[in-house]
């Protein structure tokens, strides 16, 4: 295999190859070591700050928070597919009247901090009479408004990748404007930028996590109520790794279908060619 | 407007500290981004594998994540005592770090292997192939993503806000105890983002039109 930045190695390359990997193995051991020894040296792994996990009433209550995090982000993501849905189509519309407002939209819901978004909702509006607001409806307006703005761009840049041929061919067999854009661009924009899309909703899914922030009653939060409990040692940091390791492994699977897609759909050779999740991600500027 | 300008101070206090979040953070996960990057392009498998486990794990950790277990657990592992600021500087570096590796990496790619492999054909030994061929042309590719992801890291200077850093999203906690409305202090806030945010694009933009015309 030959890279643009080095050759097939030869003798001298793999041994040296073999003493950097050996280096590099040795810097990270030392590294977990030492980690691994000061979490061991604070008591981090006594039983006794490890207990408070072992309560079928605990774990129940884990249980409902992962379906917390799972709620907000099954109507959030939702939400946003729709709201990027019609946002795209308003930005692409021929009308300025309606191509203005949304591209204003989108710009300045894309520029606004997801959690600023959200603070608006929580502590902005009740003083104004809003009554409605729960912190898991603060959570998932700030979601929608953001994730939605930047799926608008996604499916917008989706439909420009595509050959102008399809919509001229389409005009031409004398399809309306709303079919064309509903039965030859939509489908295939959606397919190719399946991958980003998914990727996309992994952010969302990430960022749940700021409803710790505004109170919202999911995993951190529960993490740090259980953390914070004296009776069991404040076990905050067995806490931070089992919530942790419950939000990362949700997150990995999420991802782990969007490389799915993205790998099946490129190598089946009908349609559009599905777009690179890693540059097309990059260049919408979104993390 | 009177609630901006009756409390100023505590407005320029809450920006002048995000923008020292985020300038800080940005150098350092510009330097951790380089090893990473360089990492996962190398000729060594066992340096692209840690890489790579990096860059997924973090990528799929979410920032306030990281924020939690350096505000509240750190503190436990009786090390250096920091501030919170540094502790929120730290987490924005490593989450803002895999962001800038992937960039790398992919700058790297868009270079033909013709590109290198001529310039090998004609006797360049590595660094010259590296500073005279390759990183001019994957520099291009770079930039525009680059400043994209120092505006998301921006943007992400908020999260500190939960953690017991003063910036700019905890103006609205520290205002409403002089009373202030909160939308009016929070949309105010929202508009300097806009603002920040506009003036990295404009930046990105310049950027990459120079960039591009001299390709």
């Amino acid at each position: 295999m030959t890279n643009v930045l080095y050759d097939v190695p030869g003798p001298r390359a793999i041994l040296r190859n073999r003493i950097l990997g050996a280096i590099t193995i040795a810097l990270v051991a030392a590294g977990i070591t030492f980690v691994v020894y000061r979490l061991a040296d604070t008591g981090q792994f006594s039983a006794a700050k490890w207990r408070v996990f072992t309560f079928p009433l605990v774990q129940q209550n884990i249980g409902l928070a992962i379906l917390a995090t799972l709620s907000a982000f099954a109507v959030a993501a939702v939400a946003s597919l729709l709201l990027g849905l019609v946002l795209s189509i308003g930005r692409l519309s021929d009308h300025a009247w309606l191509r203005v407002p949304c591209t204003v939209f989108i710009e300045l819901f894309r520029a606004v901090p997801v959690l600023i978004l959200m603070m608006i909702m929580y502590y902005g509006l009740p003083p104004l009479g809003v009554t409605f607001v729960t912190p898991f409806v603060a959570v998932v307006t700030g979601l929608t408004l953001y994730n939605g703005s930047v799926l608008a761009e996604v499916f917008r840049a989706g439909i420009e990748s595509l050959p102008t041929g399809q919509r001229e061919a389409a005009y031409a067999i004398g399809l309306r404007k709303s079919a064309v854009m509903s039965l030859i661009l939509f489908p295939q924009a959606i397919r190719a930028m399946m991958p980003v899309i998914i990727s996309q909703l992994v952010v969302v899914l990430k960022d749940t996590a700021l409803g710790f922030i505004v109170t919202f009653h999911e995993l951190l939060y529960l993490a740090k109520f259980y953390g914070a409990q004296f009776t069991y040692g404040s076990p905050i940091i067995p806490a931070t790794i089992v919530f942790g390791t419950i939000y990362v492994l949700l997150c990995l699977a999420l991802s782990g279908v969007a490389k799915w897609v993205e790998v099946r759909s490129r190598r089946s050779r009908r349609g559009a060619r599905p777009a690179n999740v890693a540059e097309t991600e990059l260049a919408a500027s979104k993390i | 407007m009177d609630t901006l300008f009756n409390n100023l101070d505590l407005f320029a206090l809450g920006f002048q500290n995000t923008l020292l979040l985020f300038a800080v953070s940005a150098v350092f996960a510009l330097g951790i981004g380089i090893v990473v990057g360089a990492m996962r392009v190398s000729p060594v498998p066992v340096m692209r594998a840690f890489g790579t486990l990096y860059v997924n794990l973090v990528r799929n950790t979410p920032l306030t994540l990281l924020m939690f277990f350096f505000a509240f657990g750190y503190p436990k592992l009786h090390l250096v005592q920091l501030p919170y600021t540094t502790l929120a500087i730290i987490a924005l570096s490593i989450y803002t770090a895999t962001y800038v590796a992937e960039v790398l990496r992919s700058g790297f790619n868009t270079v033909p292997t013709g590109q290198a492999e001529a310039a090998r054909a004609i006797g360049l030994p590595f660094a010259q192939t590296m500073t005279l061929v390759i990183m001019p042309q994957a520099f291009r590719a770079v930039i525009p993503p680059m400043m994209s992801v120092f505006i998301a890291l921006l943007k992400n200077t908020t999260v500190a806000a939960g953690f017991s850093v003063a910036e700019a999203g905890a103006i609205r906690a520290n205002l409403s105890e002089r009373g202030e409305p909160a939308i009016v202090v929070l949309l105010w806030v929202a508009l300097f983002f806009v603002i920040l945010v506009g003036v990295l694009s404009v930046l990105q933009r310049y950027l990459e039109r120079r960039w591009k015309v001299l390709r």
